[in-house]
């Protein structure tokens, strides 16, 4: 009887069984269906530790709750021994004082991030030289003042709405258009002969904006985005009253590559060269592992080292999807980058802009 | 024989047929030779050994009749006529092909025909305008990326990053002359503190310096009332250097020169007070959160500092 209990009682390497081990040591060497089991548990009963050989893992156990026991033990050891660690480590830093070495910088994604070949240097000529000419070397040099078309697809909804007359509000010199089916490939010759520079045509799905079409007028490039997280103004917490007609400074933050730049001077053109300072009023677009996001704030300096800022207007997130070469053509376009989702997000820390 | 009232006796109201589909209100027929659709005894292709229906192929419409000399030949028992493609003129084809035919049947096919043509123009139409193109989403790449846009929110801790960049700009001088904030009351202020927990050597330095400063410099009143909360701030910041500032002051202890120390000093501390803001001193709250926790703070600070004094 003892002996056919013994091999049941022995591979349950459950907490509770630990008190008996003491009892079947004599048996456990017999009869053992899993030698890795045999040598944790006899080692255990010496130890009263659970150590694990190198072969062993937990995988390995077919019960789901010895398994599962046999983890969270697993778990544990691993917690303590960090704690020890830790432990270790701060007693030395307090020994040590002022000689301690300085604290490790903790690795994050940013840190991490693989080197992207194409990140631009400020003082690179050549791309001095091509944003000289780009596009956009109209705005910059400031010839042309911005005036923005905003619209929508097929029948909008509410939401949408209300997102596209408060994002003109944000950008001055903006427009809304109620779209009425009209084709794309229709209204821009008709943009361009009226003398818009942008046209932003938000895309609405299930009563809720999600994609983002931002094209540069006299055929300029048309990038392709998508929202996400939209917070319209009534639902902002703490926000100040209504933007005024002043033009806002414009804030564009680790826009580090080549397509980075592209994009953030796509962003930049938007807004009319010369801010009103006098209006206190800031866009930011802050770009993030690829998610860019879009702040409008007023701001107001207390003294030379503080500033507070109030959030107004409307905050979305948008993130890259197509950046196309001319002005908007989705079947004969030249396509400068598209976002191929098997390549790269493949990788946690490789990003594009 | 054919007995067609037979037939539609028993299909049609006692037993089963197969193609018939009933409603509450009424009884549909789904024999694709049917002229109306309905489950009629004039409309049934089976139980009518006379008839004719109209019916369309890839946008070719045709006339399919069947009669009775043909009721023992099942392959061949539809007739098929194709007709033209214009309106006014398949109508007469329709005409001439169902002379001598039953008024009903007649009609009911130029009926069928009229509407088949109307569904054929508002296709051609709809191909030519914009079509809505449906791109399917992958709920895993959604939820996915959903994540991470949250992840890199938090990392990307948006209003010191907005701050840091506004007081740079304000560094910079972008901002020209809107803005009259003297430099030196920043030094001014950041003398007095050293003044309170340093030497007294160093003090004469200091208050020599601040009347020459006074001479040439504006003062604002209300920068004063900020000025609390500024000394706390600046509190703060001699908590975050104790570690490095006490290896500075013993190093310049060391060296002869009081000014000098003081200056840079102050630089230092100056950029130090920049690092720490752009560490995220400042929380996203406004001004009036900032303060008070400013103020609790002091209490705890001034302890540890004299406790460093009183190692080094």
């Amino acid at each position: 009887m003892d002996i056919t209990e013994v091999p049941v009682s022995q591979d349950n390497k459950g907490k509770k069984k630990k008190n008996k081990k003491a009892k079947k040591k004599s048996v456990s060497q017999e009869g053992n269906e899993e030698s890795g089991g045999v040598e944790t548990k006899e080692e255990k009963m010496e130890k009263s530790e659970p150590a694990f050989p190198p072969t062993f893992s937990v995988s390995e156990i077919k019960n789901k709750q010895r398994r599962h026991l046999m983890f969270m033990k697993l778990k544990q050891e691993k917690r303590k021994q960090k704690m020890q660690i830790k432990k270790k480590k701060k007693k030395e830093r307090e020994a040590l004082g002022d000689k301690a070495p300085p604290k490790e910088v903790p690795k994050t994604i940013e840190n991490q991030r693989v080197y992207d070949e194409t990140t631009v240097d400020p003082e690179d000529e050549e791309i001095a030289f091509d944003e000289g000419t780009d596009e956009f070397s109209a705005y910059f040099n400031g010839l042309t003042n911005p005036k923005v078309l905003i619209t929508t697809s097929d029948r909008p909804r509410g939401r949408t709405v209300r997102f596209c007359e408060q994002l003109a509000t944000v950008i001055p010199n903006a427009h809304v258009y109620y779209r009425r089916g009209l084709a794309l490939k229709r209204i821009i010759p008709q943009c361009i002969a009226r003398n818009f520079t942008y046209l932003i045509v938000i895309n609405e799905d299930r009563k809720v904006p999600n994609g983002l079409v931002l094209c540069h007028l006299p055929d300029g490039p048309t990038a392709h985005f998508k929202i996400s997280s939209v917070r319209l103004r009534k639902e902002m917490k703490r926000r100040g009253k209504d933007p005024t007609e002043h033009s806002p400074e414009v804030i564009l933050n680790n826009f580090t590559t080549r397509l980075g730049h592209s994009i953030g001077r796509l962003f930049a053109a938007l807004f009319p060269q010369d801010p009103q300072f006098v209006g206190r009023q800031v866009a930011t677009f802050h770009n993030q592992r690829d998610f860019v996001f879009f702040r409008f704030h007023r701001y107001i300096f207390k003294n030379e080292k503080k500033v507070g800022i109030q959030e107004l207007g409307p905050r979305f997130t948008l993130k890259l999807r197509s950046l196309q070469k001319g002005t908007f053509d989705s079947k004969f376009g030249e396509y400068e980058w598209v976002l191929k989702r098997h390549e790269m997000d493949a990788c946690r820390r490789k990003f594009q802009l | 024989m054919q007995h067609d009232d037979v037939i539609w006796d028993i299909i049609g109201n006692q037993q089963f047929c197969s193609f018939k589909v009933k409603t509450k209100s009424q009884g549909f027929c789904r024999n694709e030779y049917n002229v109306t659709g309905l489950c009629n005894r004039s409309s049934c292709p089976l139980a009518n050994s006379q008839y004719a229906t109209i019916r369309e192929e890839k946008g070719q419409c045709f006339l399919y009749m069947k009669v009775i000399e043909r009721a023992a030949f099942p392959a061949k028992m539809w007739e098929k006529v194709k007709l033209s493609k214009n309106y006014e003129k398949a109508l007469e084809q329709i005409d001439e092909n169902l002379i001598y035919w039953p008024r009903f049947i007649r009609h009911k096919c130029k009926q069928r025909f009229t509407k088949i043509t109307q569904y054929l123009i508002r296709m051609r139409k709809l191909v030519l305008k914009r079509q809505r193109k449906l791109v399917p989403l992958s709920r895993k790449v959604e939820r996915r990326e959903k994540r991470k846009e949250e992840k890199a929110l938090i990392a990307a801790q948006l209003d010191n990053a907005i701050e840091k960049e506004l007081l740079e700009r304000l560094k910079q001088g972008t901002y020209g002359d809107i803005y009259n904030f003297p430099v030196h009351a920043f030094d001014r202020a950041l003398e007095q503190q050293d003044a309170e927990s340093e030497s007294e050597e160093e003090e004469e330095g200091e208050e020599e310096e601040e009347d020459d400063e006074d001479t040439g410099k504006r003062e604002f009143v209300a920068e004063e009332e900020v000025e609390e909360s500024d000394l706390s701030d600046f509190e703060d910041m001699n908590k975050l250097k104790t570690s490095s500032d006490e290896e500075e002051q013993d190093e310049e202890e060391e060296s002869s020169e009081e000014e000098e120390e003081e200056e840079e000093e102050e630089e230092e501390e100056e950029t130090m007070t920049k690092a720490s803001r752009s560490k995220g001193k400042s929380p996203a709250n406004g001004s009036a959160a900032r303060k008070k926790r400013a103020y609790v703070e002091i209490e705890y600070e001034t302890e540890p500092v004299a406790k460093s004094r009183a190692t080094s």
